[in-house]
């Protein structure tokens, strides 16, 4: 699928012996290995992409809107929005602290504390769950003092918050401190012997370099944070209505046999999926841009 | 705190950034990490082996090794091909198939589970055509690895293509100048020059398919003993309320996933101490 | 607004940066912060700015007697221009140079329309008028020092210090900017320090120079006692082209005048300072035979090795001096020391 201008006036046979560039590869391997990339890329990405959107609207756009207006779903969409909306921000601002701290200054321990922070993705998404089951839940450590003051964490909307807020952890923090350590702190020098204080310095000279790396983290973040599945079903409990995220009900719909309803609500969450892939590209070009100035 | 004594700066907010950062990394990841451990030091050695050794739980390691083995290949293979495609061919679309290679990130695990399901299932898209030749997909292992190669994928193409694009035009010049033919030196020069990178994406794809939960159970079938992965099987003891015998699992899991991680580190740091020439 | 800086001690790990420097810059002199890499200048410079502190309990910094030391770095008074500038790449050059007076708490923030007649006023003086919506990317080198100058000169610092100003540019940028630089110096008469490695670039435009070498200050004088009177081989031999000469080889050479021999010393002079005759036996001086003859440029170069010593030395002169001695490849000729120095011990470089 190489694009070759081939003028009409001259025989492909004249073309083919042009001698190659030492770096260019022949036509037949440029067309064989795009053609073996782009079967791979659409048999295991692109179908399960238009799947979900062709099995949503299997009954038509009436079930489908159906699906997608029913108050189970909305509530679900509801806990979802909840969720990220208190772990992005806190994972926001961890991100910058600890960005802040690795990038600014030197001190002993800090390849130690960089290994540490990319942890959470070293662990499976059901064990994150487990974890604070066993700190929080009725069998954990603080589970009786917990039952005593009548604070429901686990199998309640706390619960979801936490687990979702270990699985993001690392997202901004690892996107922020290459992009700090990278840009160096002679500008934040400069606006302190221009008088600035620590707080200006940040917020008039650091964050509106690092804004587009932050915003690359926060849509990363963001994506995994509400369609996270593993981790949250185990501290959930599943009750409908109240403590199913999206991807949760999207199970309990697919397992009850309500395909279309499934798919629906699955297919909101594709589309999100496809805006933080647009956006993200759109992040990278601005932050790539913003870079070559 | 000696351990974190920093050279003096007049940047203020060291102390405020750092004990802010230790103290979320403390209550968010340590501390409830921790927990894993501490609850398994007191299990009796008898009662940890009879959990984490059992007989279907020995399936469930067979099958997440082999199925994520056999996944990560597949991405080191395919990955490789299409993360040369992006960077050294122009065709039309390039950007947007660029921008696709991540949706398995960005794509929730529970769609991507039931979305495959409804593709290889045996009325499935595809697995209506592959039925009637014997060939089963969907509720197989051949099931789980269509799953683990899903969501492994982007690992490898990601970690290759900036080292392909840092690759200098020079290197392969210089080969050809020296008489190499291209196959040569792609196979004597390039891909020895990829091999850290190659190396870890495929470790990076084999441990998020080790863990991996979502996108497996709905098309895994979760037959013990045939089709049960590890995670699931974690998942099967907490509903039995078996607290004990799940992390005792988990403990085995989160051991191999940090050694894991640190192999993936020795290997970046023997890439870069490699290519400091 | 003179500079005072007293036994400032400063060590990174196992790396002696300063090891017990004093300095004082007089009121209102350029004065260049002269060395080599490595020998701490930049560190010396950014301690006097308060952005690294002196190691604990050493030194005092005093900025017209009134002891700083203590004082952060935004309360110094200091304008600062940063190697690479360090300019704020989001902001347009208006804001640059307005920043360090926007950012002042408002009672001591002077109203809008005086900040941007402030800010004009500095861009005419950097003679950078009409680029004040400009961005730091669409500048040249040049135009990012000025804008970096008119930043610092913003806050009305009462000493401007200035690290390798000029190090980043073009050769031809250089030599125009430096001489802007002293001009502009004269002009605003603000206590002024900057670093440099370019000896050429400190004898041409400072008042004074403080040459350093290894965390020490080797001598501090202006352009032509230093050049002229080194007081250690370090200076003598950083500051332009020496020939290093065995004493003993020479006793009979050094004419009265001349520094008085020390035993195993080494006597220091310079290609220019050695005069040049056809070969009289007896005449006395240093005899030597021509091995080269470099005539490209103004200034012809011979090599010639001494006599009985087969020491190599380099002499310099004129093309006219050149062509009326008629010299030939392999001539014997009398050398006489014009000036020279005498150091008992020859240090490593």
């Amino acid at each position: 699928m190489a694009v070759v201008v081939t003028s009409t006036f001259v025989k492909p046979r004249l073309m083919a012996e042009a001698p190659l560039r030492a770096t260019q590869d022949p036509r037949w391997v440029r067309w064989l290995l795009t053609g073996t990339a782009l079967v791979f890329l659409a048999f295991f990405l692109l179908l399960p992409l238009v799947a979900v959107f062709g099995e949503a609207l299997r009954r038509g756009l009436g079930a489908y809107f159906a699906a997608v207006g029913d108050a189970d779903a909305l509530a679900s969409v509801k806990l979802t929005l909840i969720a990220a909306l208190i772990s992005v921000p806190a994972n926001v601002v961890f991100g910058v602290a600890a960005a802040w701290c690795i990038a600014k200054y030197s001190f002993r321990g800090k390849s130690l504390l960089i290994t540490l922070i990319d942890l959470p993705f070293a662990v499976s998404p059901v064990i994150s769950g487990l974890i604070y089951v066993l700190v929080f839940g009725a069998q954990g450590w603080l589970g009786p003092w917990l039952i005593e003051h009548d604070v429901k964490i686990i199998f309640a909307v706390p619960g979801i918050v936490l687990a979702t807020t270990f699985v993001t952890f690392p997202f901004v923090a690892r996107e922020l401190i290459p992009l700090m350590q990278a840009q160096g702190s002679e500008e934040e020098y400069a606006a302190i012997t221009l008088g600035a204080n620590g707080w200006q310095a940040f917020w008039r000279v650091t964050l509106p370099n690092i804004k587009w790396g932050l915003l690359y983290g926060v849509i990363l973040c963001n994506a995994r944070a509400m369609g996270e599945f593993g981790a949250v079903s185990v501290v959930s409990g599943h009750i409908r209505g109240e403590t199913n995220t999206m991807p949760l009900h999207v199970e309990i719909l697919y397992n009850e046999y309500n395909f279309v309803g499934a798919f629906a609500v699955a297919s909101l969450l594709a589309l999100l999926a496809l805006v933080t892939l647009v956006l993200k590209s759109i992040v990278e070009w601005r932050h790539a841009q913003a870079h070559a100035a | 705190m000696s351990l974190l004594r920093k050279q003096h700066s007049v940047l203020p907010g060291f102390g405020l950034s750092l004990g802010f950062t230790l103290a979320y990394l403390g209550l968010i990841v340590l501390v409830p990490l921790s927990a894993a451990f501490l609850k398994t030091a007191g299990m009796s050695w008898a009662d940890f082996v009879a959990a984490v050794a059992s007989p279907r739980v020995m399936a469930a390691y067979r099958l997440s090794f082999f199925a994520s083995l056999a996944a990560a290949s597949v991405n080191a293979f395919f990955g490789l091909i299409v993360a040369w495609v992006l960077v050294r061919y122009a065709f039309p679309g390039k950007r947007i198939v660029d921008a696709l290679v991540d949706l398995p990130f960005a794509l929730p695990t529970a769609v991507a589970g039931i979305a495959l399901t409804a593709i290889y299932a045996k009325n499935g898209w595809v697995g209506q055509w592959l039925e009637p030749h014997g060939v089963k997909i969907a509720f197989t292992e051949i099931g789980v690895f269509v799953a683990l190669t899903f969501i492994g994928l982007p690992f490898v193409v990601r970690t290759l293509q900036p080292v392909l694009e840092e690759l200098q035009p020079e290197i392969e010049e210089a080969a050809a100048s020296l008489g190499a033919n291209r196959w040569q030196t792609i196979s004597r020069v390039l891909l020895p020059e990829l091999f850290p990178a190659l190396l870890t994406g495929f470790a990076l794809s084999f441990a998020r398919a080790l863990g991996e939960y979502g996108s497996v159970v709905f098309i895994s079938g979760n037959m013990p003993m045939r089709t049960e992965i590890v995670p699931l099987l974690i998942i099967t003891k907490l509903e039995q309320y078996d607290y004990r015998g799940a992390t005792a699992i988990a403990v085995v899991m989160l051991t191999a996933s940090f050694g894991l991680l640190l192999l993936i580190n020795l290997i970046q740091k023997w890439s870069r101490r490699h290519h400091r020439v | 607004m003179s500079i005072h800086v007293s036994n400032i001690h400063k060590s990174f790990g196992a790396f002696t940066a300063l090891g017990g420097v004093d300095l004082n810059v007089p009121a209102g002199k350029l004065v260049a912060l002269l060395g080599p890499s490595g020998s701490g200048k930049t560190t010396l410079l950014r301690i006097i700015a308060g952005l690294d502190e002196p190691d604990f309990g050493s030194g005092r910094i005093a900025f017209h007697g009134e002891d700083v030391t203590r004082v952060p770095a935004g309360k110094r008074k200091v304008g600062f221009v940063f190697q690479h500038y360090a300019l704020f790449r989001h902001m347009t050059v208006f804001e640059n140079i307005a920043f360090g007076l926007n950012v002042r708490p408002r009672r001591d923030r002077p109203p809008a329309s005086d900040i941007a007649d402030r800010v004009h006023r500095l861009l005419k003086l950097v003679q950078l008028e009409g680029l004040d919506a400009r961005f730091p990317s669409q500048l040249s080198g040049g135009q990012r020092q000025r804008v970096a100058l008119a930043r610092a000169l913003a806050v009305e610092p009462k000493v401007l210090l200035l690290d390798e100003p000029f190090g980043a540019l073009d050769a031809k940028v250089r030599k125009e900017l430096r001489r802007w630089l002293r001009r502009f110096h004269e002009e605003i008469q603000l206590t002024t320090l900057f670093v440099t490695h370019d000896q050429e670039e400190a004898l041409e435009i400072a008042d004074e120079v403080v040459i350093m070498n290894q965390a020490k200050i080797e001598q501090v004088g202006t352009p032509q006692e230093v050049y002229d009177r080194p007081a250690t081989p370090f200076v003598y031999q950083f500051l332009g082209n020496v020939n290093v000469l065995r004493a003993p080889a020479l006793a009979p050479a050094v004419t009265p005048g001349g520094p008085a021999l020390v035993r195993d010393g080494h006597i220091y002079v310079r290609p220019h300072d050695i005069a040049i005759s056809p070969f009289v036996a007896g005449a006395g001086g240093v005899e030597a035979e021509i091995h080269g003859i470099h005539a490209a440029g103004p200034q012809a170069r011979l090599s010639l090795e001494q006599l009985p010593g087969r020491e190599l030395i380099e002499v310099e002169l004129s093309r006219s001096e050149l062509v009326g001695l008629d010299l030939k490849l392999y001539d014997r000729v009398n050398l006489r020391l014009r000036r020279s120095h005498c150091f008992s011990e020859d240090y490593a470089i």
